[in-house]
């Protein structure tokens, strides 16, 4: 079995100044007593250059700095740290915040050296399937706090006072939240935590349960403390497996170990949570959608008020939180509210993660003080477009989002400025586009999506939506009108006021941008029957270039017979009789077929 | 001896009992389709009637809950399903020349399966492996960077 613990201490000059010579054999001496020599490894470093602590000691799995203490103290450190698991927190020297450990580990690389890492503070760093890592690095401390030293209304004024904001992408305040469902009187309330991202293009939700479970159970717990609930339920997606699994452990070792059931650390509080597999909807993530699903109906959403801070989930008082909201609450009540509102800009606090890719050099999660601008992220973090291909666009918020162009890179990321700028913060889908993507086709994939996903309650979003799209497909076929540009948008200005839920309310979103932001490129598709980027198949026009060799393969596979020329000669399309399959472009060997 | 198709049912219906115990049993009727789904690969009408005799559901609800979500597939599937990432990092990165490719290749569009009964071909709303982007999974497996090549590759890779 390989030691689970190893403990590292400094052997620098000054360190042996303050004994450690000495302290390594009080520590030996105190393993072998508690019979755990095999158990935990012991090694002397070079100097640490923290000589004003000596001596100082690193314990591991961890990375819990010890230093100013004793001989005396050794047993001490023995029997809490490496029994109990423990760390003795007086002798800690770092008394810094949590996510500094996330940057002892991985802060020399560029791509997370100028991130900031709140609610994704253990991802990559602990074993997410060891209980013990996670309590390691202060897991469940901030629950005990909650429970021995402070009442629910303290820790709901706690949760207000950071001013954190709702991470599902609305950014409703937290605070607020739990105060509306704490007020309510009821024999029983609930706790839910949304796991059920569907935005195509976002994974943030699924990394964080992957990486860090006990998170999310541990902010769930303290929830249920402060609001007066003793049931929680994760709804999260069948889609993600391991995550499910993960979060099922988590579960079952909290309980395990006093953190989850009946009275949790002797504080007298019952909190349980099960979890809930979605089925594939994107609708269910809108709240109350969700909890119809959880009872086992399909999800279509229902108008509010009462909101579920009344009656939500089986009539009752419930509170619902997204994945990165519950990931957040432990460090507010570790690190204080007043540092966590330090953080971001005057009205959105804290961190917000997003989930890079598309057309971007490096693609992963990102985690980034709200405020920091898109250029920052996309550019610094991102390292760029590849390819030296020219940016075009950046999508914010899935298919709720919009598309903005390169004129709004320098605008700092907060819920309101990107809902100025016409987009939406939402839960995190940063894709980058570049000049080889269309924008109407773009917007056409994005309200196929919604249209597809449309619940089909309310007919401003079933059948408002539906039309959108044929006016879409009407002008990516090089059909288009002058009107249709107009049309486009007051059909979905209408949509956006007259839908029930957020689904409808936000899916015109990604074609009022577009329309918005590159009207040009509509324009064109309408008028110059011509794509740009040249994706809009039916807008092609294919033509045969001097690397032509004579092959004839390309007149052998149209179906149209629309290519011409004799062998060994360059060949012709003949673009009235071409149907634009593209066929002729793939079986072409030299490279001689150019689209248009 | 008891055939696989009792030991299904057996499992399905123990499953359904133990539901039963818990507070709310109605709301359990989503994971009792999983199980289901688990079990047989599909839900018919068969289990479904089974399904609203064990827990007193109607048969018209169980109905309507299994075909509003697209993870339940209600015919039975070929011996691969190959799932389709059309999530947007995928999109922009070509996933629609990937899927046409295989519905090139195998001849067959979303929800339908080979003549050989080998491969079902689904869409994926987003598998959250966009930093690979384009992504097909087949099965649990997942096959990303993709090109129209490859995908071709990957596909008569299963067939040997």
């Amino acid at each position: 079995m390989p030691a689970r613990f190893n403990i590292t201490l400094c052997d620098g000059p000054s360190c042996i100044h303050k004994r450690s010579k000495e302290i390594v054999l009080r520590i030996e001496e105190e393993l072998k007593k508690h019979a755990l020599t095999d158990k935990v490894g012991i090694n002397l470093s070079g100097c640490l250059g923290m000589c004003d602590k000596g001596p100082v000691m690193i314990i591991n799995p961890g990375y819990a700095i010890y230093g100013s203490f004793t001989e005396e103290d050794v047993p001490e450190i023995i029997q809490q740290h490496i029994l109990k698991k423990k760390p003795v927190v007086r002798f800690i020297v770092d008394e810094d915040h949590l996510y500094n450990r996330f940057f002892r580990v991985f802060g020399d690389v560029n791509f997370f050296g100028k991130q900031m890492r709140i609610a994704l503070r253990n991802c990559g760093i602990i074993d997410p399937e060891n209980i013990d890592d996670y309590i390691s690095l202060r897991g469940y401390e901030a629950l005990a706090r909650v429970l021995t030293d402070m009442s629910p209304a303290k820790v709901i004024a706690e949760i207000k006072k950071s001013g954190l904001r709702g991470r599902g992408g609305a950014g409703f305040p937290t605070g607020i939240k739990w105060e509306l469902t704490a007020k309510e009187k009821s024999d029983e309330k609930y706790v839910i935590c949304n796991a059920d991202e569907g935005d195509p293009g976002a994974f943030m939700d699924r990394s964080a349960i992957e990486g860090d479970p006990h998170t999310i159970v541990e902010g769930m717990v303290i929830a249920g403390f402060a609001i007066g609930a003793s049931r929680g339920i994760v709804y999260i997606r069948a889609e993600y497996p391991l995550a499910v699994k993960r979060i099922k452990k988590a579960i079952a070792e909290a309980r395990e170990s006093g953190f989850l059931g009946e009275n949790i650390l002797g504080s007298g509080f019952n909190f349980e949570i099960e979890v809930r597999l979605g089925a594939g909807a994107f609708v269910c993530g809108e709240e109350t959608a969700l909890m119809l699903s959880i009872e086992g109906h399909r999800g279509m959403p229902r108008p509010r008020p009462p909101f579920p801070s009344v009656s939500g989930l089986f009539g009752k008082p419930t509170l619902i939180n997204n994945v990165e909201t519950w990931a957040n609450i432990p460090v507010i009540i570790l690190d204080g509210a007043s540092w966590f509102s330090s953080l971001g800009t005057e009205k959105s606090k804290g961190t917000k993660v997003f989930a890079l890719a598309g057309k971007v050099k490096n693609t992963g999660l990102v985690e980034v003080p709200m405020g920091t601008t898109l250029r920052q992220i996309i550019y610094d973090i991102g390292g760029g477009i590849p390819g030296d291909k020219q940016f075009k666009a950046v999508q914010t918020g899935g298919p709720s989002g919009g598309c903005l162009s390169e004129e709004y890179l320098d605008t700092k990321i907060d819920y309101e400025s990107l809902a100025k700028a016409g987009s939406i913060m939402g839960s995190g889908g940063m894709i980058v586009i570049d000049e080889d993507s269309c924008m109407v086709n773009i917007a056409k994939f994005f309200l196929e999506f919604t249209q597809n996903e449309s619940c089909g309650k309310c007919t401003p979003c079933r059948e408002g939506t539906k039309r959108m799209l044929e006016i879409l497909i009407r002008i990516t076929e090089g059909k288009g009108t002058e009107k249709d540009i107009d049309k486009l948008q007051r059909l979905g200005n209408m949509i956006k006021k007259a839908s029930l839920c957020g689904l409808g309310q936000s899916a015109p979103n990604p074609v009022l941008s577009t329309i918005k932001n590159f009207r040009a490129e509509y324009e064109e598709h309408v008028h110059n029957k011509r794509c740009r980027a040249g994706v809009c198949q039916h807008l092609l026009v294919y033509e045969v270039t001097d690397k032509c060799v004579g092959c004839a393969a390309c007149k052998k596979a149209c179906p149209a017979d629309a290519v011409s020329g004799s062998p060994k000669a360059k060949h012709h399309i003949d673009i009235n009789k071409c149907i634009k399959c593209g066929v002729c472009f793939k079986v072409c060997k030299f490279n001689a077929i150019r689209k248009s | 001896m008891a055939t696989a198709e009792d030991k299904n049912i057996n499992a399905l219906k123990s499953f359904m009992q133990e539901s039963k115990t818990k507070d709310h049993p109605d709301s359990q009727l989503i994971s009792i389709l999983h199980k289901a789904q688990e079990l047989y690969g599909y839900i018919s009408q068969e289990v479904m009637n089974e399904i609203s005799k064990e827990m007193n559901i109607p048969t018209a609800h169980i109905w309507g809950v299994a075909t509003f979500y697209h993870y339940f597939n209600l015919k039975p599937k070929g011996k691969h399903s190959i799932s389709v990432c059309l999530g947007t990092a995928c999109y922009v990165k070509g996933a629609e020349e990937i899927l046409n490719t295989i519905r090139e290749e195998l001849k067959i569009d979303f929800g339908q399966t080979s003549e050989d009964n080998f491969f079902t071909l689904q869409e994926a709303r987003c598998l959250g492996a966009c930093g690979l982007a384009p992504v097909i999974m087949i099965d649990d497996k997942i096959y990303g960077s993709l090109t129209p090549k490859k995908v071709v590759e990957i596909i008569k890779s299963y067939k040997k």
